[in-house]
């Protein structure tokens, strides 16, 4: 491919679509940022949820054992 | 402690600063890349995310914050044109340049961005940093961590592909 062919293109897509560079940021992303901050922090990992109904079900179907975690704890 | 230190090391503070410092500069990159303020402003706040993420891996010795950030920023934008994959919007904020009618610009910008779709992510990255924004090879390359000849080479294939596209399209570069 020869250089005035890009150089074309170029010119074509620089008339249609004018450069972003001047564009500047209109607010201060900090707020947001903070607020991505602590959804991430109160996240619970999903394993704990599975850990969570692995218990629970334990629990359900041998309550027997209730008395021995509470011995335990 | 320098504050490239204190943030590797997880000073909430230090982060702050770099925040406050780089935010506008990330933002203006991704500007160019993805073209709409709302994209971009997202975008910027996934940046830094990622970058409070890594910050244990973050070298203070070498020091370019500025690069690290331009190359977190770029890979964030192609994951996000990577699953939109749709025509993104040009912000109303950037009036053409060509003397030509509203319509007929319109149009034409339609029949770009339709062909812009066709490139892939990377591609179509480099070819709006290099051919749009005029970015300097050796930045681009930086920013995608990957050579000048690898970013010419991306440009020629880009350039061949728009090229073939708008030409079917019925426009002629």
């Amino acid at each position: 491919m020869k250089e005035p062919e890009i150089d074309d293109l170029k010119k074509l897509l620089k008339d249609s679509l004018p450069p972003a560079h001047d564009v500047e940021l209109q607010r201060d992303l900090w707020p947001a940022m903070l607020q991505r901050l602590d959804q991430r922090t109160m996240r619970v990992p999903w394993w704990d949820w599975a850990l969570l109904a692995t218990l629970a079900a334990v629990l359900f179907f041998f309550p027997g054992i209730i008395p021995t975690l509470l011995y335990h704890l | 402690m320098e504050l490239l230190e204190r943030f590797a090391a997880g000073d909430v503070d230090a982060f702050e600063t770099l925040f406050r410092q780089y935010q506008g500069e990330v933002f203006r990159w991704l500007m160019r890349i993805v073209r709409n303020t709302a994209v971009a402003e997202d975008l910027t706040v996934e940046t830094f995310w990622r970058m409070h993420r890594a910050h244990a891996r973050f070298d203070p010795a070498m020091g370019n914050c500025g690069a690290w950030l331009r190359r977190i920023a770029t890979n964030a934008a192609i994951d996000h044109i990577r699953h939109s994959r749709r025509e993104v919007p040009l912000p109303d904020e950037l009036p053409a340049t060509a003397q030509q009618p509203l319509a007929e610009q319109l149009e034409l910008r339609r029949v770009i961005l339709r062909a812009m779709d066709k490139l892939s992510p990377r591609i179509r990255a480099v070819v709006l940093l290099a051919l749009v924004e005029e970015e300097p090879y050796e930045r681009i390359a930086e920013a995608l961590g990957i050579s000048e000849n690898a970013v010419k080479v991306r440009v020629f294939r880009g350039v061949r592909i728009l090229r073939k596209t708008l030409t079917q399209a019925g426009v002629h570069p």
